[in-house]
């Protein structure tokens, strides 16, 4: 491939390559087979390379090569279904495909043009088989915009990322725009970062560019460490370009040269797909010294994190990447001020970045049109728990929560209640459900205690106790915190230890006074965000379900039956024929009586493992 | 100037001034716990992590560190809403919850700021209960005592360590919790490269680091009718234990401070001033060796073993310019092991030398195998000025009412000279009065060399001797002088003679001393009491100390003799005679 030198270069690369997504494009006239196959962590760990390679095996085989084609793609989002494969041009959708499959999915469909009716979506509701995803329900409510190639190209050719229009905003960004119109139209469209507190981007920018620096520098914060979310990780995954893009475009508009990915060690895919993606980028002349003869040089290096939870606060990521202990310092300054070596630095996040390119291509304009009065553009969220589509969905901010969980979620898992969704994680808060219909942004997830966060979203339901939950939280900030400031170290694992009494019966009337007074000096006066936030999944669980915790503090009980040291299962002696099932299934040998005589349950001994109401066959076994 | 009001009163402070600041300009007394500002070491730890001077500020969600927090124009203060007041108490609280209740048996009781400050707010329960840390304690080194159960996260031992001294021993380990400061990789210090300078004990506001304390053996050989007990009293020590009295800083009580130690039962009083008299001798002969030759220089002084040990970690390519002399403590312990112990008729192996030491490095120095003479160990026992207010105290002597008595003879004599190493310049200046004369031959009319004095970190002057421009410098702080050995390593500079002292001030700041708030002061006042005594003094050079010529005339022979090398010189390179662990 030669350097693409110039803008109209670049224009004409991207109508030659064109021709490599072809059928996936839907371009008319090629009929050329395309098979992609998720290549992204969750179905490479169920061997989606597997799949691939038996593909090419197969097309090989047949002599079938330049009529059929297998590749991998990025994360399709439908996590739960996978391995997924997509078939163009037909567009048909395959789940849980296994490497056995394979080449019954060759021999049918793409020998014979028959569908695999037993590997099609099913959907729960109506168990009809789906065939093309744009009719799953899953993908129907949603809006990919950060997610626009996740699924659609091969996230290791930068021909494929170019034939979707890349590079195309950075060029015209270079070539059309000075760097206070790129920062005025960033501002216009109303981007605000999507790794937490969603400080306005251009704004963010605007001072960048204020503050004198004879350096300055963009950070990619791909230190995504909410439990459960992915969605940093799969767009690195599936479409790095979309953010190297992203950050150029970020530092021309402050007059950075010089990127930094902060990226966790535990995502090697990403970090892999991220060095070819820089790699051929800088083949390509779209990084390094005078990219597309506009005079201005920026380049892009990948920095590894070692996990710590905390690194993603921006001071403290700064710190680690300069190599210091990953704790944040005090603000002001502002990284914008006085960020990476004392210089002007603006910290952006991998959606925020892969939001970037989109504006300039699409304008300002069509950006903010998508969205609520405040919170514009869609929102990537990670959903998990008890839903039935587990996977990543992006959504136009405003979207509510009932459409999340019911129409794009599939509904509860096993038809049991919703009791709340979680989000932000664990500076987040628990949403009930009389806030179901809240159109989600900004602002009204802040009004209702929670947070948009990164997006980790974590659907609850009657079968979850939210003492516990909060616990659980409180246990991951205990283990997460940097240990520099006193309120968050030593608060936070009281409030740990609080909740733990309270989870094992030992709660008191007071533990429920002391942890809100400890979460207000806590938010007050801890120095980052992750300690001003813990409190967050506490506060917004006993201001919406105070009535578990006082069953946990007066009545010693916990209601939805998660908490072991307050359960207690008894043996109804009416029911119980003295079959002794449960007696040689107890592990702790605790349950004693003879032959046709009614068992009894040693409470001091019992582990509340719940094997005897298991292995019961006359409901006689009963938890309280 | 920025205008702001704190708790309605409007103040102006210069821009770049935190709210701290700003509070102490007009009186107000925020309380603080982590933050320490030491002007004159040029030293400040803002790490704002123990949120207890937190303030409320007009428009700002959550409340501000007022210590790391920048004032601005029109900013309004609140310091003592309840919101303020509530949170500052929890937070002390919390720290509390995590650290042991042991104030009666803690070292640091009644020195103790975060105590100090409990006992402010009239904390007088125990609210939150719950797990402690529980970390080993380290006395590995011999030297330096860690003690993590009693750290507070304060970090100020870490900004002394390494933005001051630039050694780089200590850092904030591990996560949440149990998150502690400790040397890298929570390596006992005796594997870390600590020098033991002691500077973080200094500035440690609790008693998680202290020095290894000898007390106990001292008075189990005092009271030992077989030993002889000896002991030495280093020049630093007489302007200071006074402040463990209630005297003014600064004092020299050295005739009360003989008395008490003999009251306390010591065979011998002896002045480690001799011993620094002997080293002018010896390495005054080794500094005009050098320069005529013009070989090895600049030379650098080596009474410091936490200086030295930085030369070894940090610069070991340059440890040859050290001079080859043994520290006035070592080589007082040498002499009193050699020529005292014949002249008295006593066996070296029943005596039992203990050293009073501004220092925490001296315990180090003189347990290092290089630091003895004819197989006998030189010093015995090291203890603090702290250590022997202690002893003092329980030994029944108030200092404030002592009269004075004099050192014992011979290695109680002193000059001027000798006194002044308690200071920073106080051996460079000591050494030029003696070797002016020696090169020379003239009789140097003004011993005062006003410009190697004072509390700059690095001081530089050139003196004419015999026709030659000696270039001399004299540095206390260890980030000093690691700024002027990579000058020297990239030959941007060139001395002839240079002293170096780890501690800023030198040993009136030693990690031995007492404890301050006001440290500042107080190192002025200590050693403007030094030189109030070199002033007094009728002998104030070395070289005319009698008891050092008849040391020489009746024991020693010359000046750099064999008898001298081996028993006041390390033999060999200096990387043979100070353990190098990296």
């Amino acid at each position: 491939m030669p350097e693409i030198q110039t803008k109209e270069q670049l224009r004409e690369a991207c109508e030659q390559y064109q021709k490599l997504l072809g059928s996936r494009l839907g371009l008319q006239g090629d009929d050329t087979r395309m098979i992609l196959i998720c290549g992204g962590t969750g179905c490479q760990a169920s061997d989606s390379q597997g799949i691939e390679a038996e593909f090419q095996r197969l097309i090989a085989m047949n002599g079938l090569e330049g009529k059929v084609a297998a590749s991998i793609s990025g994360c399709f989002g439908f996590c739960e279904k996978g391995p997924i494969i997509k078939i163009f041009p037909e567009n048909v959708f395959y789940v849980q495909v296994k490497v056995s499959d394979v080449a019954e999915i060759f021999e049918s469909h793409i020998l014979h043009g028959q569908k695999v009716k037993r590997l099609l979506y099913t959907e729960p509701a109506s168990k009809q088989k789906i065939d093309t995803s744009e009719e799953i329900p899953f993908y129907k409510r949603q809006q990919r915009v950060a997610l626009r190639n996740c699924g659609l190209i091969n996230p290791e050719r930068i021909e494929e990322y170019i034939a979707t229009g890349g590079y195309q905003a950075l060029a015209r960004v270079l070539s059309e725009m000075t760097p206070d119109q790129v920062i005025d139209e960033m501002k216009k469209s109303g981007l605000r970062g999507r790794g937490g507190a969603g400080f306005l981007t251009g704004r963010k920018w605007e001072f960048a560019r204020k503050y004198a620096g004879d350096e300055k520098f963009v950070i990619c914060n791909a230190d995504e460490g909410d439990p459960g979310a992915f969605m940093d990780r799969s767009i690195m995954e599936g479409d790095s370009h979309s953010v190297i893009e992203g950050m150029a475009i970020a530092g021309y508009a402050i007059g950075a040269h010089q990127g930094y990915v902060y990226i966790r060690a535990e995502y090697p895919l990403a970090v892999q797909r991220l060095e070819i993606a820089l790699q051929q980028a800088r083949e390509q002349g779209l990084l390094g010294k005078n990219i597309l003869q506009s005079g201005f040089d920026f380049d892009v290096a990948i920095r590894l994190g070692a996990g710590a939870f905390v690194c993603g606060e921006e001071t403290a990521l700064i710190h680690s990447l300069e190599g210091k202990r990953g704790e944040p310092g005090t603000k002001p300054p502002f990284p914008a001020e006085a960020g990476l070596w004392g210089k002007p630095t603006i910290v952006n996040n991998v959606e925020t970045l892969a939001n970037i390119p989109v504006v300039y291509q699409r304008g300002a304009d069509w950006f903010s049109a998508i969205g609520t009065a405040t919170s514009k553009g869609t929102k990537v969220f990670a959903l998990a728990g008890k839903v039935n589509n587990v996977g990543l969905v992006e959504v136009p901010m405003g979207t509510t929560l009932r459409e999340i969980i019911y129409d794009i979620g599939g509904g509860i898992k096993g038809g049991a209640g919703f009791k709340a969704a979680q989000t932000g994680g664990p500076s987040g808060g628990c949403i009930p459900a009389q806030y179901l219909d809240t159109p989600i942004d900004y602002e009204s997830l802040a009004s209702i205690g929670s947070m948009m966060g990164s997006g980790g979203m974590i659907i609850m339901s009657d079968q979850d106790c939210m003492v516990n939950l909060a616990r659980f939280y409180m246990e991951f900030i205990v283990e997460e915190s940097c240990g520099r400031c006193a309120p968050c170290r030593i608060g936070n694992k009281r409030m740990l230890e609080i909740l733990t009494g309270i989870t094992e019966g030992r709660g008191t009337v007071e533990d429920l006074r002391e942890l809100k007074a400890l979460s207000e000096t806590i938010m007050d006066t801890s120095l980052c965000g992750l300690g001003q936030t813990a409190p967050n999944p506490v506060l917004s669980t006993m201001k919406y379900f105070m009535d578990e915790y006082e069953a946990h503090v007066l009545r010693k009980t916990c209601p939805a039956g998660v908490c072991q040291k307050l359960l207690r299962y008894e043996i109804l002696p009416a029911k119980c024929i003295g079959c002794t099932a449960c007696a040689r299934g107890c592990p702790v040998s605790c349950i004693t009586g003879a032959v046709k005589q009614v068992h009894t349950i040693d409470q001091s001994k019992c582990i509340k493992c719940g094997a005897c109401q298991t292995r019961c066959k006359f409901g006689a076994v009963v938890r309280n | 100037m920025i205008n702001l009001t704190i708790d309605g009163q409007h103040v102006s402070v210069p821009e770049g001034s935190t709210i701290l600041d700003a509070a102490k300009q007009i009186h107000m007394d925020i309380p603080t716990l982590c933050y320490l500002k030491l002007e004159k070491t040029r030293y400040l730890n803002q790490v704002a992590s123990c949120r207890v001077c937190v303030v409320e500020v007009e428009g700002r969600r959550n409340l501000a560190p007022a210590c790391a927090t920048p004032v601005a124009e029109g900013m309004k203060v609140v310091t003592n809403s309840r919101r303020v007041l509530s949170s500052r108490r929890k937070n002390l609280e919390l720290i509390i919850s995590n650290h042991p209740f042991e104030c009666l048996i803690c070292a640091k009781s009644t020195d103790c700021e975060l105590q100090k400050l409990v006992w402010e707010f009239g904390i007088n329960t125990q609210r939150y209960t719950g797990e402690r840390s529980k970390h080993e304690i380290d006395k590995s080194s011999g030297a330096l005592k860690r003690d993590p159960n009693k750290c507070i996260m304060c970090r100020r031992c870490e900004t002394m360590c390494n933005e001051v001294q630039t050694v780089g021993a200590l850092t904030a380990f591990g996560r949440g919790f149990d998150t502690v400061v400790a040397p890298a990789e929570m390596k006992p210090v005796a594997e870390s490269n600590c020098v033991y300078c002691g500077q973080c004990v200094s500035v440690c506001p609790t008693a998680a680091l202290t020095g290894v304390g000898y007390v106990h053996e001292v008075w189990t050989a005092l009271f030992d009718p077989k030993k002889t007990v000896i002991v030495q009293v280093a020049p630093a020590v007489r302007v200071a234990i006074g402040e463990e009295f209630g005297l003014p800083a600064g004092q020299d009580v050295t005739g009360r401070l003989v008395a008490g130690l003999r009251h306390l039962g010591f065979n011998a009083v002896f002045d480690t001033t001799f011993g620094a008299d002997l080293t002018i001798i010896e390495e005054g002969k080794e500094i005009i060796e050098r320069i005529e030759s013009n070989q090895h220089l600049p030379i650098l002084t080596s009474c410091c073993p936490g200086w030295i040990n930085f030369l070894n970690y940090h610069f070991p390519n340059l440890n040859y310019m050290a001079s080859t002399c043994k520290s006035p403590q070592q080589m007082t312990g040498a002499i009193i092991k050699t020529y005292y112990a014949e002249k008295m008729g006593i066996d070296p192996k029943d005596i039992v030398v203990v050293s009073v030491m501004p220092c925490l490095a001296k315990k180090y120095e003189a347990a290092l195998p290089g630091e003895e003479t004819y197989g006998i160990r030189d010093v015995d026992l090291v203890i603090t000025t702290r250590e022997l207010a202690k002893m003092l105290k329980e030994g029944s002597v108030d200092l404030r009412h002592m009269r004075d008595e004099d050192f014992d003879n011979p290695l109680g004599q002193s000059s001027g000279a000798g006194i002044i190493f308690g200071g920073t310049g106080g051996v460079l200046e000591a050494a030029l009065r003696t070797v002016y004369e020696k090169m020379t031959g003239h009789e140097l009319e003004d011993v005062n060399f006003t410009a190697v004095r004072g509390l700059a970190g690095i001081r530089e002057a050139s003196v004419e001797i015999d026709g030659r421009t000696i270039k001399v410098a004299a540095i206390s702080g260890l980030g000093n002088t690691r700024k002027v050995l990579e000058k020297i390593e990239s030959g941007e500079a060139y001395y002839d003679i240079i002293e170096i002292m780890a501690c800023p001030g030198g040993c009136v700041n030693g990690g031995g001393q007492p404890y301050s708030e006001e440290r500042d002061e107080i190192i002025s006042l200590r050693i403007q009491g030094l030189y109030h005594i070199d002033r007094a003094k009728r002998i104030r050079k070395s070289h005319f100390n009698p008891a050092i010529r008849e040391l020489y005339q009746s024991y020693l022979g010359e000046a750099g003799s064999r008898k001298a090398h081996e028993i006041l010189h390390i033999s060999g390179l200096l990387t043979d005679k100070k353990k190098v662990t990296h």
